[in-house]
């Protein structure tokens, strides 16, 4: 039944929690497969479970029925083969730019001489080689996402998740993150998952949209996206996806 | 340096002066020439001052004293407070960290909190008798709650995000208290040591007024006793000064060791 190149299976995944001594199920019974390579929109109003799955998928949450896997092992703690790019960065403020990128490496005990070229190639990737030595407080919100980004490549995660990474960002920034992490992705081939209710932002970026409910959490729609990159939102094709998500996700987008 | 930069320089010096030089014109006419003043005027007092950190000016049993009597305070000041962080620090950090020791100690050091320092005072004598240790127990247990709370505080809160951005790069969960906890809650800290030697400064007088033959405490009650008023207010002025330059080193200190934080740095 898997594929070899299946990196994630979803297997009729339900997640409950106990909220003031009822259960509120926050997904129920959700099934996908995630080929390596693929970028991966979830997409759907809030309460859809879309970034609790992210976060289990991270291993932040536990599996309250149905199996997760990664290469077909069960996924247990949050480790370094899964990224996780938060919504408000995440960064340790005590440390500059570049430790900050290196910390993952460094944690895991690399040499240091690796640790340092590691660093160095990310923080350049991510364009802020002259922001090398700054902490994170003297950061705009675009540079501090960029440094979480460079954070988890340079940890060599295999599958990035991003949850809602460019919501806190003005429209100007978040374009441009958009277009460098399509850049990045296509130079790394790496699996992306990520968050999102911006439906044009998943039109531009995904290969694949999942488009999930509320009440409960599910998954409604899986389509994907076979619009040539790079993509312009203003092409008939693309307005064409537009209407027809909006339709789906309900008039109030 | 830029002319307007030393500009604001000069105003900033010249607007920190302004309040302590009116208030010494001040003290001057309304002290100088009464015969029965109970306050000295100023010039009188910068007399006694000089007299008791070099001599040479009345040459009595204060003379050239103050050296001595600012060493004996110091080294108390310092002393019980490096004590309280030795085991401050450790107990806050267990405190906050292990819900077992919060469930144990957090209640009683809570209820113990409220008694001020000086209440102590009695049953110091009592127990370590009339000298130097009193004073130094009361400089420790003064410096010891600013510095456990703060600690306390600053475990408990660091923010939960860090915890997961960690464990995601592939910290182990007993590599947390040193990679994530001490690092984030070192602000916090600093500030229960800040606020912990400051309270030491203001205790070390009480603790030296219950008959310690040296320290700045000791000379001021001694001279009270003696109606040497102008000794009392250089002893006054001396450990407002050791005071302010201990605050001065330590906020020094702060700003490099905390340059990532935007209210220190």
């Amino acid at each position: 039944m898997a594929e070899p190149l299946n990196i994630l299976d979803i297997t009729h995944v339900t997640k409950r929690f106990d909220f003031q001594g009822k259960q509120i199920v926050a997904l129920q019974d959700a099934s996908l497969t995630i080929r390596k390579g693929e970028f991966v929109c979830l997409i759907g109003p809030s309460g859809c479970g879309k970034s609790t799955l992210l976060r289990m998928i991270g291993g932040f949450e536990t599996v309250s029925e149905g199996r997760l896997d990664m290469w077909s092992k069960q996924i247990g703690k949050p480790g370094p083969d899964r990224g996780m790019v938060f919504q408000d960065y995440g960064l340790f403020p005590w440390l500059t730019v570049a430790k900050n990128v290196g910390f993952g490496p460094a944690a895991r005990g690399r040499p240091s001489a690796e640790v340092a070229d590691t660093t160095k190639r990310f923080v350049d990737m991510v364009g802020l080689t002259r922001f090398a030595e700054a902490y994170p407080h003297q950061l705009s919100g675009g540079m501090k996402q960029r440094v979480a980004i460079a954070r988890v490549l340079a940890n060599e995660a295999e599958v990035v998740l991003m949850d809602e990474p460019f919501g806190a960002l003005d429209a100007m920034t978040r374009e441009n993150l958009q277009t460098e992490l399509l850049e990045i992705w296509e130079r790394t081939k790496l699996t992306v998952i990520f968050v999102t209710h911006a439906i044009e932002e998943a039109i531009l970026m995904a290969d694949r949209i999942v488009v999930m409910s509320s009440g409960p959490g599910r998954i409604v729609a899986d389509e994907r996206v076979d619009i040539a990159r790079p993509r312009d939102p203003t092409s008939p094709e693309f307005n064409a996806l537009r209407r027809r998500f909006s339709a789906m996700l309900g008039s109030h987008h | 340096m830029s002319a307007a930069a030393l500009g604001g320089r000069a105003r900033g010096l010249f607007l920190a002066l302004f309040a302590p030089v009116l208030f010494l014109i001040f003290w001057h006419y309304s002290t100088t020439g009464r015969a029965f003043s109970l306050i000295p005027p100023p010039l009188e007092v910068g007399k006694q001052l000089w007299d008791l950190a070099f001599g040479g000016v009345w040459n009595d049993l204060y003379s050239g004293t103050l050296l001595e009597h600012a060493f004996a305070s110091v080294s108390r000041v310092y002393g019980g407070f490096l004590l309280a962080a030795a085991c401050a620090l450790p107990l806050g950090m267990l405190i906050g960290r292990v819900p077992l020791v919060r469930a144990s100690l957090d209640p009683t050091l809570q209820l113990m909190r409220p008694i001020p320092v000086t209440a102590w005072l009695p049953l110091a004598m009592i127990v370590f008798g009339i000298g130097p240790t009193s004073a130094f127990f009361l400089v420790f247990l003064g410096a010891f709650y600013p510095i456990l709370v703060n600690t306390i505080f600053g475990v408990r809160n660091v923010e939960p995000r860090l915890f997961e951005a960690a464990v995601m790069l592939g910290v182990s969960p007993s590599a947390l208290f040193w990679k994530v906890v001490l690092p984030a809650s070192l602000p916090s800290i600093f500030t229960g040591l800040r606020l912990g030697l400051g309270f030491a400064w203001v205790v070390i007088v009480v603790g030296e007024m219950t008959g310690v033959q040296t320290g700045l405490g000791a000379i001021i009650m001694e001279a009270r006793q003696l109606s040497r008023t102008e000794i009392v207010i250089s002893g006054m002025i001396t450990i407002g000064l050791l005071g302010y330059l201990s605050d001065y080193a330590v906020q020094l200190i702060g700003k490099r060791l905390l340059r990532w934080s935007p209210q220190h740095g």
